[in-house]
């Protein structure tokens, strides 16, 4: 490596590659599994490799950093890190998942292919490494719940076995659900501190415990290390965990994903520890969880239960230890941290080799393995040897620092028996659990009714574990020279303080510490010697299991959320109107009262006798249509008189483009109404229950009261109006007098735009909906009178024929007045719509039909068009979109016309506007065409 | 004046609310109609009441809130253009399912 390589973006490519590589094996799988296995080897090397120039800075306390921007305005950075602690978790991220590699590939039956399985394996890895190397909180806790979801995929590896999606689902509710809990506390934490960077919340451990939000933050990142860790009480996802594949559990369970926490836990102490609180709840939790689990795994009968509740123990002992608090405690966590990994990943290994071998894990059945397989169980006993805390190996250095703290802990004056007490009872039960892992399975015996007949496992398969085992010894032997160095630079990084006076030494002289160790050998010896009493006394204790609790839980909340989801989601069109109009009635309530109160008069318009009269014509016609919706062509013609009203109400307060627009759609409505009415069912409806009424009128009362206070409030209101802009401009900029008109079709012409292109999109549901749709109308009305066969009536098409070319005249001149008096494209093209409609009314559908030019499609298309057209013409003149031009020119006979580039615009509405009424109002009539036909042929 | 049209948009609104709650689509059509008269009033009456005062630029007139009318009168039309699609909707509901329920089926 030449010193030209720079170093960050050296830090940057290790979970860039991982990231980037983890579908290699997926490619790879056709060239079959080995291909596949050799890829994501490649992958972990690689990493590792990469690591390797950066190892020696990180050796010597030096803290590279790396830094792509990313969302800067959230605090978001892709920042990365590379200190002493990162470097400990890399090398055991990537080393094991080398081994776990090269196992898997041995342990997963030939049938699979294995390709799916390693990129999942890769993405976690590279999930894991984002954990371990994150500056940025934000971005460990992206890292962290990708973790959460790989660990998903991969213990239900086996998705066709109930237990494998159990426990699958298990350990995403309760790590997902303290990812969650991480999330708000970070988003606090970083709050406190002003920034989500590591180096900056690091350095602000003083204003971060001075900050009233200290214990939320500390308790939700608490939440978050715990679950992730498997603390208790929310450890009863690991031991469910169990059923994902071995050599997922030797690098999830054991090395890398559970501790994830307790990393968190080593990466924050420096912000967030030494306080009380601290103390308290990680001490107490890590306590509570080192002896429960311990005690919960020598009763286990399955090998990989006894290694999950021992796994959450000794994760409880390292939690324990960074509750502690003091910086020697730090260091004997980190080091459990290595010591573990090791001796925990060559176990489950060997549990799947013997696994693989018997085709069970029972250890009531899995007996006297020494014999048939000696290699793998002097391997397997040595790692339990360290787990169980035996001297000479890796396990019983770090224990009896555990002890040795336990011994000096300054804090508790005069009770310094307990925490010594809680230690050697905990190592006791694990000296035992331990001896009933070596004593069950190796020895006891002859096995009992195996399926299949155990030997020796492949080479290859035995390689990793030989591997771990003989590190185990190395560095139980010599751990000042093997670990030494990567101790002192992780739990440098970990303190971010000068290290505290440690040896690493296999001997310390007779002190309490090796009174300790002792006693729980022995202990843990006897303890399993009377086992058959106890196992007796434990078969009788009441089951308590969280995680039985947990699974009621989530069925709890599963029928409540289907029993909520039934009492809204019924598929009732009416309750759901009834629950957003309740909802609308209370929104306008809490803001019409919570407003403020005074209302000030101004003068209103005085009230005469015309007004009174309309106002009365249009309460009876929208009361009686309500009252007698049931009587439908009474009905319509009520609607209609109120539309009517409602035109001239337009007139009367100043507003006739309004009205003519009113006049004409109220036409198209009739229409509409009655050409629907007569294939729609008539007087089918039952009538509505007591209850039903009672709720709607309540409700029609209320939105119509409220409605009625809002208008009338508003209207007392003052009143400054914004459209003075439009009115001072409308003939210098738009070059017309009617300012309606110039808004619609100028200064807001992207909203008309977007308007006429909703209703045109009206069009094309018409043609949809009324494609092929062959309805049955009845032959006859309710009353038994047939319907009128005749044909249309002579008199009306002879009056209305040379009526058309005179109101399209009419439409014309309206939509070429539009600009300076009411009227427009709308107005026009309804005019226009209406006078064809009269045709097909006189002349009938089959008459009228050939006579019309063209598909509808093609004159949306046109209008659209046309509207756009005008307004990307002001493009090539530098204008942004829409703007329009003017003129005036002087034509032969007609004088000065004034023409406006926003007329072709309004041509276009119009065009526009007569093809969707035509569409809708011609379909519907063809489809008695249809059903003439039909009956004529029937 | 004032009151007036407080009084016609509150009954409108009532009409209407009571005529969408009904299970049958031809109701639903005629209460949403009354509902679109109400809606449009309500906005229109947002540029205030003024007499005489067409927003039409000629010399020394006054004139009302132009911007008012501009939006209602896009939402007339459109109102129509709804209308007419929930109409169609009927039909086709009719033809897929028999009956003219809104749900496409009696009481659940």
């Amino acid at each position: 490596m030449g010193p030209s390589l720079n170093p960050s973006l050296l830090l940057a490519a290790i979970p860039a590659t991982a990231f980037g590589a983890c579908l290699l094996p997926l490619l790879l799988q056709r060239f079959g599994r080995t291909a596949a296995a050799v890829g994501a080897a490649t992958v972990m090397a690689t990493c590792l490799a990469l690591l390797l120039p950066l190892a020696p800075a990180a050796l010597t306390d030096h803290t590279e950093l790396a830094r792509i921007s990313w969302l800067p305005a959230y605090g978001l950075d892709l920042s990365l890190r590379l200190d002493g602690l990162g470097l400990l978790f890399c090398l055991l991220i990537c080393g094991i998942g080398l081994l776990v590699v090269l196992y898997a590939a041995w342990y997963l039956p030939d049938s699979d292919r294995l390709g799916r399985f390693y990129s999942i394996l890769l993405l976690f890895m590279a999930a894991m490494l984002g954990i371990v190397l994150s500056e940025n909180l934000l971005l460990l806790l992206i890292f962290w719940e990708i973790t959460s979801l790989s660990s998903f995929l991969l213990v239900a590896y086996r998705s066709d076995k109930y237990e494998s999606r159990i426990g699958a689902r298990m350990a995403l509710a309760v790590t997902g659900g303290g990812g969650l809990a991480l999330l708000a506390g970070i988003l606090l934490l970083g709050h406190i501190a002003g920034s989500y960077e590591l180096s900056v919340i690091l350095a602000a451990s003083e204003r971060i415990h001075a900050h009233a939000l200290y214990a939320p933050a500390l308790i939700l990142i608490l939440l978050g290390a715990f679950t992730k860790s498997a603390q208790f009480p929310f450890h009863f996802w690991l031991p469910s965990a169990m059923a994902a594949p071995t050599p997922v559990s030797a690098y999830l369970h054991s090395a890398t994903m559970v501790k994830a926490g307790v990393f968190l836990l080593a990466r924050l102490y420096p912000a967030l520890g030494g306080s009380d609180l601290w103390f308290w709840l990680v001490s107490g939790t890590g306590a509570a969880t080192l002896v429960y689990a311990a005690a919960i795994a020598l009763f286990r009968n399955d090998i990989k239960g006894l290694l999950a509740y021992s796994t959450i123990s000794h994760l409880g002992l390292i939690t324990l230890l960074f509750g502690l608090d003091t910086p020697l405690s730090v260091v004997a966590g980190i080091f459990h941290i290595i010591n573990h990994a090791i001796f925990k990943a060559s176990l489950f290994m060997a549990a799947g080799v013997i696994d693989h071998e018997c085709g069970t894990r029972d250890m009531r059945r899995v007996n006297g393995m020494f014999r048939r397989m000696p290699i793998t169980a002097t391997l397997a006993i040595i790692a339990a040897g360290s787990m169980a805390g035996v001297p000479l190996l890796n396990g019983f250095l770090s224990k009896e620092m555990f002890f040795a703290e336990t011994v000096s802990y300054p804090q508790f004056e005069t009770l310094t028996w307990v925490l010594p007490l809680f230690a050697t009872i905990a190592g006791m039960l694990a000296v035992a659990y331990s001896s009933r892992f070596v004593h069950d399975v190796f020895f006891n015996g002859e096995p009992v009714d195996l399926p299949r007949q155990p030997h020796e496992p492949p080479r290859w398969m035995r390689a990793p574990i030989e591997l771990l085992v003989l590190l185990c010894l190395l560095v139980g032997l010599f751990p000042g020279w093997t670990v030494g160095p990567l101790l002192a630079a992780a739990a440098g990084a970990a303190l971010q303080a000068p290290l505290p006076e440690f040896t690493l030494a296999l001997w310390h002289g007779f002190n309490q510490p090796l009174l300790m160790s002792v006693l729980a050998l022995a202990g843990g010896v006897i303890l399993y010697a009377l086992r058959a009493p106890l196992f007796a006394w434990q078969a009788e204790l009441p089951p308590m299991h969280p995680r039985t609790a947990f699974e009621r839980f989530y069925r709890r909340l599963n029928t409540g959320a289907r029993w909520t989801l039934a009492a809204i989601d019924n598929g009732s069109l009416q309750r759901y109107n009834a629950l957003l109009l309740s909802f609308i009635v209370l929104l306008g309530g809490w803001a019409f009262f919570s407003g403020p109160a005074a209302t000030i008069r101004v003068a209103g318009q005085p009230i005469d006798e015309a007004s009174v009269g309309a106002l009365l014509t249009l309460l009876l016609g929208t009361v009686g249509a309500t009252l007698l919706y049931r009587q439908r062509l009474l009905a319509v013609i009520l609607v209609s008189v109120v539309g009517l009203v409602v035109a001239l109400t337009f007139i009367r307060l100043s507003a006739p483009d309004l009205a003519l627009t009113q006049f004409a759609v109220e036409t198209g409505t009739i229409i509409l109404m009655l050409l629907v009415l007569y294939y729609l069912p008539a007087g089918s409806a039952p009538r509505s229950s007591a209850p039903r009424l009672i709720r709607d009128l309540l409700l029609a009362l209320l939105a119509g009261g409220g409605l009625g206070l809002i208008t009338l409030k508003m209207l007392a209101a003052p009143f400054e109006t914004i459209s003075g802009f439009y009115l001072q401009e409308a003939i210098p900029g738009g070059g017309g007098a009617n300012v309606v008109n110039v808004i619609l079709v100028d200064f807001r012409g992207f909203d008309t735009l977007g308007e006429i292109t909703v209703l045109a999109m009206v069009a094309l549901a018409a043609h949809a909906l009324l494609d092929r749709l062959i309805l049955h109308a009845p032959p006859a009305d309710t009353d038994g009178r047939r319907w009128a066969t005749d044909a249309h009536p002579l008199f009306l098409s002879m009056l209305m024929r040379p009526l058309l070319p005179f109101s399209l005249t009419v439409s014309v001149y309206i939509l070429l007045r539009g600009h300076n008096l009411p009227g427009g494209g709308f107005v026009a093209g309804l005019i226009t719509s209406v006078a064809l409609v009269m045709q097909y009314l006189a002349n009938g559908i089959a008459s009228t039909q050939p006579r019309m030019p063209g598909r509808p499609t093609r004159f949306l298309a046109l209008g659209l068009l046309l509207a756009a057209g005008v307004g990307v013409a002001s493009w090539p003149f530098g204008r942004p979109f829409l703007t329009s031009a003017h003129g005036h020119i002087q034509l032969p006979l007609l004088g000065e016309i004034e023409l406006a580039s926003a007329m072709i615009f309004d041509l276009g509405v119009y065009i526009v506007v007569v093809t969707v009424v035509l569409t809708v109002l011609s379909g519907l009539g063809r489809l008695s065409l249809r059903l003439h036909r039909q009956q004529e042929t029937s | 004046m004032e009151a007036l049209l407080a009084i016609a948009v509150g009954v409108l609104t009532a009409c209407g609310v009571f005529l969408i709650l009904r299970a049958r689509t031809f109701p639903v059509l005629l209460g949403l109609t009354l509902l679109s008269y109400a809606v449009n009033l309500f906005l229109f009456a947002s540029g205030r009441l003024r007499l005489d005062a067409p927003p039409l630029i000629r010399a020394g007139a006054t004139y009302t809130d132009p911007l008012p009318q501009a939006l209602v009168l896009t939402a007339i039309v459109i109102g129509f253009g709804m209308t007419a699609y929930l109409a169609m909707l009927a039909l086709r509901g009719l033809a897929e399912s028999g009956a003219d329920h809104v749900d496409a089926r009696e009481e659940p």
